[in-house]
């Protein structure tokens, strides 16, 4: 009802202030939580990759690879792998 | 035997000690058998929140070293006679006690007491450890700030890797206004972030300060509302359902007329 009193520190572009904290801890706390560091995902992600390519052929431009945020405070692997096509002949 | 709870935060300086005076004293209120535990070793506080100081004689490395008998070193409280505060030694550091003795200490407390309150100091090193060493149950403190939640989410980690599943929050500080205008998480942000049942809110409230000034905690004041949230929790402690406070309504009529009228929280 007095929304726009509201609007005074309302900054269009970054939001409430208080969304951008919630963001910002979510992201840190899933590092936090899972100790799961940019080398192992790394590791991790050309593994997973090479057991892909047997059988499929990839586009690595779309391909995302990321821990993320799960129920409670479990925190879940997200892969997202764009296939070009299926590779036949293959067992 | 009694509840051995611990109350701690990772962060410094969001209420630990507080927590613990408004709810011993709250406890109290309510005819329980209560001791307070003052874990912080070197950094002892507790005692002038509760206004005890001048009565300190012995301290918990006493009892640990065996320097004395626990009953000697327990100081009755002011208003109740079943109240008392088990103080930290101020010359010694963290090290002076073992995990161990803490749990033979907090055994032989929860023997006489309906409950064992235990003030953590803030860290996650030894006297973090010891604090939680002898407890059952923790209950976390924190602010709705992201360094406050941040470590308060680390301390979840730690206490549930010593076996202390299932923390209870209490969310201390909150002021309806800036919750109002998106420029504070609120309960539900904080308790989604963090995933663990609420136990209470604490909006914050200048009372607090007052009252810690004068070594009177703020739960024994009807009129105060940080007070009122305190005893609120005392009551959920002791198995109750009460539902949490309406924080709009805790800005007290001024505010809402002030805001009726469009002009505004600050």
């Amino acid at each position: 009802m007095f929304d726009f009193l509201s609007r005074y520190k309302y900054n269009e572009r970054e939001g409430h202030s208080k969304d951008v904290a919630k963001e910002r801890l979510q992201l840190v706390l899933i590092h936090d939580r899972t100790s799961v560091t940019p080398e192992l995902l790394n590791v991790l992600r050309e593994e997973i990759m090479a057991v892909i390519e047997r059988y499929m052929e990839i586009d690595y431009q779309g391909l995302e690879i990321a821990v993320e945020r799960s129920t409670g405070r479990r925190a879940a692997l997200v892969a997202n792998v764009p296939i070009r096509r299926v590779k036949t002949g293959q067992k | 035997m009694g509840r051995v709870i611990v109350i701690t935060s990772g962060k410094g300086g969001v209420g630990k000690t507080t927590s613990v005076a408004n709810l011993g004293t709250g406890l109290a209120m309510l005819g329980r058998r209560v001791v307070m535990v003052d874990a912080d070793i070197g950094l002892r506080n507790l005692d002038v929140v509760l206004g005890l100081e001048n009565r300190i004689v012995y301290d918990l490395v006493d009892v640990a070293e065996g320097n004395c008998r626990m009953r000697q070193a327990l100081i009755k409280d002011k208003r109740y006679d079943h109240l008392f505060l088990l103080p930290a030694a101020q010359t010694k550091d963290k090290s002076a006690v073992t995990p161990e003795q803490m749990r033979q200490i907090c055994r032989e407390l929860a023997e006489e007491f309906d409950y064992v309150l235990v003030d953590s100091p803030a860290g996650i090193e030894q006297g973090f450890r010891n604090a939680i060493a002898g407890a059952q149950e923790a209950i976390i403190v924190t602010t709705p700030e992201v360094a406050a939640v941040r470590d308060a989410d680390r301390i979840i980690g730690l206490l549930d890797s010593f076996g202390l599943r299932q923390p209870k929050l209490v969310l201390n500080r909150i002021r309806p206004d800036m919750v109002r205008k998106g420029d504070m998480m609120d309960i539900e942000d904080v308790v989604e972030i963090l995933a663990i049942p609420i136990l209470g809110v604490i909006p914050d409230d200048e009372a607090i300060i007052i009252s810690t000034n004068r070594g009177e905690p703020a739960v024994l004041d009807q009129s105060c509302r940080a007070g009122l949230a305190y005893r609120n929790i005392v009551r959920r402690l002791e198995g109750e359902e009460v539902p949490l406070m309406n924080l709009q309504e805790a800005q007290g009529l001024l505010a809402l007329v002030k805001r009726l009228v469009g002009m505004g929280g600050r």
